[in-house]
């Protein structure tokens, strides 16, 4: 049965021309043309709410809508929101990073891999994976519901509190991943010349692991900023301008929130005020964005 | 320059591939330049040289393996049985289906032992008893003993040297009439290739094999011809390039080469 | 002095690891502590029965419960295609690099953009752009029970296209990298063998990669259940139970959206239950994604 090409020695130049209508080169035809096709739907959302955020949002934006509150009325602005923004987004990076990055150490420095590190990397996941609303709905039962804070219910730390029940998995694991990436014989030769494992660590370690960590920290504070879900009953809102110390210890409004308050009312002027408090979020987080990208960019090279 | 006097002789036998003038380029940058080579059919032709010095660049060349690396561009011709490989209507698919080729890292499928065989064989409109077949390759492969009770489990439950005579026989299966082969041995231990190699003395009788290897003792061991590539620097370049010294038979590659360099590389007087 | 600096450090930082754990389950603790008043009443009814009623103080889930369940898979459904061919398109070299590249970077921002920023987009823009094509839809399809509504604005389909929009970048990006992380030796063994450019896809590329991309199904999954502000703004929270798509619904995250910050006495111990649901059901979409992870991982 074994014909051996050689044997049979033919001459006639091969055929090797591509056929248009074999069944394999018109499936493959088609389906490339499918994928094509579903990547062109894939990014027309980004380009679409891009494309409105920017020309709506763009169209109603001046420098008083900065300098007003979010009274919902007639000649209101959102510049209460943005710092709003600003100062919950700030709380909860100052408890999640401290936590994270400090959870993230014992992970990959002190853990060995034991069981205890695998556990908390699963739970790592696990909370990573838990609906952001119930973060909202966990702080809302344990410090607004309790008045734990001074006996203040709603309050900006409360928000803070919930955003960065979120932030914790993401800065945990890219500190953890960002720890592991650091090769061993940095860490030898630090150990070596007698350094302690914490001065190893603080010096050498952390520093040489620092653009992957600072990158999804970055990340993880964008995603935080946008988040409304947690602080609708945490943060609650508020139309008037954060005073002093006491805007910790009071409901604060945040351009997420403001968006979502103002989007399901019927009313145009404040509906517009939603589309402008969007363009400078979104703005803000791209932005954030590509400088993570181009922080990891600019530390690879 | 770099094309040798030998290759009128070549020209009298058959001829199988023929490489006329080719250079082959990764983006802006040239791995290897005006290569002509005629390899005759139902030989073993061996590619030898240093590292760098484009060989397995030519080889994938042979079937347009090449086409996978992004930016990788040829300018020439390759001819098969007289048909240009990189002809404006090639299709690269009917080309892979007569050009096999087995690679530098054995690289089954992550599919039972039998697919392994048989996927190739389908896709190519394979009709006759699938079992025959697979036996036969892996037979002509020379690792049926190895495989005969375990057709159902993966392919990578195999040793390495075994992993790779399975990619031969899932070439062989595909009844191509030219096998390449990628520095076949060089993740293998010395038994798995001497093996390799003898599997490889059987196949020449039902195909013509062409073989890029470091090893020298090997091209030795199991090829009728043998072309040597060097690299040197090119001038105002940041990189080396690629060409082809000296091809001729086995036997006076290694006794009495026409070339200084190739006296140097193959007397062992080479970096 | 310094080893005592050491072993404070260590501590600090087991302490500060522990906290995950912790949280973790004083959110199991507190949702199913403040759940447990209203399970004692409805009992397994709460998840069957869908009269959501605060003045006569009755409460039944299902209708939420149905609403997060067929919202999400309904997405995902749509989404699996989509992302999983973009994955593959811009993993092939079908068109040049840059532009691949282009389109990941783009369908990796849209996964920046605020879920409450799609949602103001989705009441604004996309709902009354595809209404007319509901509209269409229930005209032909009205016999249906899924089409027999006529489409008023907010409502289940424009929640699963918002969704559809939410969770395709991750399957994008999650499939992207699977196909990424195939090793070029069995591309080459594919093509080797003669196959084309989708024979090499369908029979060797996918089923390597599928381990990783049938993870990121699983977490696209786990979080379109938990999805909260754009589905809230645009599925119409209604807890009056319909087969229409066209009709407005309602997710348990929607609920708790809603209504948790007004809620009092019963009604708040029946939204903790709703979130102790949606806490288990994300819980094991989660696990069952790092289980099926493990177990569809090819050995190669």
């Amino acid at each position: 049965m074994a014909i051996s090409p050689t044997a049979s020695l033919r001459r006639d130049i091969p055929d090797l021309s591509y056929k248009q209508g074999l069944r394999r080169n018109l499936l493959n035809k088609i389906l490339t043309f499918l994928v094509g096709l579903f990547s062109l739907i894939a990014v027309l959302p980004l380009v679409a709410v891009l494309a409105y955020v920017l020309i709506k949002g763009g169209s109603v934006l001046n420098l008083t809508l900065f300098t007003a509150a979010s009274t919902g009325l007639e000649g209101g602005g959102i510049g209460n929101a943005v710092i709003g923004t600003i100062i919950v987004t700030f709380l909860s990076a100052l408890i999640a990073i401290p936590v994270g990055v400090g959870g993230g150490i014992f992970l990959a420095e002190y853990s060995g891999g034991g069981v205890f590190a695998n556990f908390i990397r699963f739970g790592t996941n696990v909370m990573a994976g838990v609906p952001s609303i119930i973060a909202g709905v966990f702080v809302y039962a344990v410090i607004v519901k309790t008045k734990i804070i001074f006996g203040n219910s709603y309050s900006a730390i409360a928000g803070g509190v919930a955003l960065s029940i979120l932030m914790l998995p993401t800065v945990i694991k890219t500190t953890d991943e960002g720890l592991k990436l650091v090769p061993d014989d940095l860490r030898r030769a630090a150990l070596g010349v007698g350094a302690s494992k914490f001065v190893t660590i603080l010096r050498i370690t952390l520093p040489s692991a620092f653009t992957p960590i600072a990158t999804g920290v970055v990340l993880s504070i964008a995603r935080a900023a946008g988040e409304t879900a947690p602080l609708i009953f945490t943060a609650l809102f508020s139309p008037f301008w954060p005073e002093g110390f006491d805007a910790f210890f009071n409901p604060i409004a945040t351009l997420s929130v403001l968006i979502y308050n103002f989007a399901t009312l019927p009313y145009e002027s404040q509906n517009e005020l939603a589309w402008a408090a969007s363009f400078v979020l979104v703005l803000f987080i791209l932005l954030i964005n590509l400088f993570a990208r181009w922080l990891r960019r600019f530390a690879s090279t | 320059m770099t094309s040798s006097s030998q290759q009128s002789t070549a020209a009298s036998k058959d001829i199988c591939l023929s490489i006329q003038n080719t250079t082959i380029s990764y983006g802006s940058y040239e791995a290897v330049k005006n290569v002509y080579c005629d390899i005759p059919r139902g030989k073993v032709t061996a590619f030898i040289g240093p590292s760098g010095c484009g060989k397995s660049t030519v080889l994938r060349a042979l079937n347009r393996m090449n086409d996978l690396i992004e930016g990788c561009s040829l300018k020439g011709s390759v001819l098969f049985d007289g048909a240009d490989l990189y002809g404006p209507s090639v299709d690269p698919v009917e080309v892979r289906r007569r050009i096999g080729m087995v690679f530098q890292q054995p690289n089954p499928f992550p599919k039972s032992i039998y697919e392994n065989i048989a996927f190739g064989a389908r896709i190519n409109g394979y009709s006759g008893n699938m079992d025959e077949l697979v036996e036969r390759s892996l037979r002509q492969a020379a690792v049926w003993d190895e495989c005969k009770d375990k057709l159902n489990e993966s392919g990578y439950s195999l040793s390495g040297g075994q992993q790779q005579r399975l990619c031969i026989a899932r070439t062989i299966a595909i009844q191509p009439e030219v096998i390449l082969m990628d520095e076949p041995c060089s993740a293998l231990d010395p038994i798995s290739t001497l093996k390799i190699e003898e599997t490889m003395h059987e196949l020449k009788k039902s195909f013509t094999i062409v073989i890029v290897t470091h090893n020298m003792q090997q091209a030795l061991r199991v090829s009728d011809m043998t072309a040597f590539f060097n690299a040197e620097a090119v001038e105002g370049g940041s990189g080396k390039v690629g060409y082809l010294v000296e091809f001729n038979e086995t036997e006076m590659i290694f006794n009495s080469p026409s070339q200084q360099a190739t006296q140097d590389y193959v007397s062992g007087r080479f970096g | 002095m310094e080893k005592s600096v050491d072993g404070g450090f260590r501590i600090l930082a087991f302490l500060l690891a522990s906290v995950v754990a912790m949280v973790l389950l004083a959110i199991l603790i507190v949702v199913f502590w403040g759940s447990v008043d209203s399970m004692g009443r409805y009992g397994w009814s709460f998840l069957v029965t869908s009269n959501w009623n605060p003045v006569k103080d009755e409460y039944g889930a299902f209708t939420a419960i149905y609403g997060t369940l067929l919202t999400s898979l309904l997405a995902l459904l749509i989404a699996v295609p989509l992302g999983v061919g973009t994955a593959i398109f811009i993993t092939e070299n079908i068109i040049p690099l840059k532009i691949r590249t282009l389109i990941g970077l783009m369908v990796e921002l849209l996964a920046a953009i605020p879920s409450v920023v799609l949602g103001l987009w989705a009441i604004f823009v996309m709902e009354p752009f595809i209404r007319p094509f509901l509209e269409v839809l229930h005209k032909i399809l009205g016999w249906l029970p899924f089409f027999s509504t006529d489409p008023m604005g907010p409502g289940i389909a424009p929640a699963v296209l918002i969704l559809v929009v939410m969770i395709l970048p991750i399957i994008t990006a999650i499939s992207r990298d699977s196909l990424n992380q195939v090793p070029m030796k069995l591309r080459q063994a594919a093509y080797g063998v003669g196959t084309t450019r989708w024979g090499a896809i369908l029979n060797v590329m996918l089923p390597a990669a599928i381990s990783g991309i049938v993870g990121g199904v699983m977490l696209a999954l786990g979080r379109a259940m938990g999805e909260t502000m754009a589905v809230t703004m645009i599925i119409g929270n209604s807890n009056t139970f319909s087969w229409s798509l066209l009709a407005p619904g309602n997710t348990i995250s929607a609920m708790l959206a809603n209504q948790f910050g007004e809620a009092d006495g019963s009604q708040v111990s029946s939204l903790m239950y709703a979130a102790f649901i949606l806490m288990i059901l994300t819980l094991v979409v989660n696990l069952l994604a790092q289980w099926l992870v493990k177990r569809l991982s090819l050995k190669y």
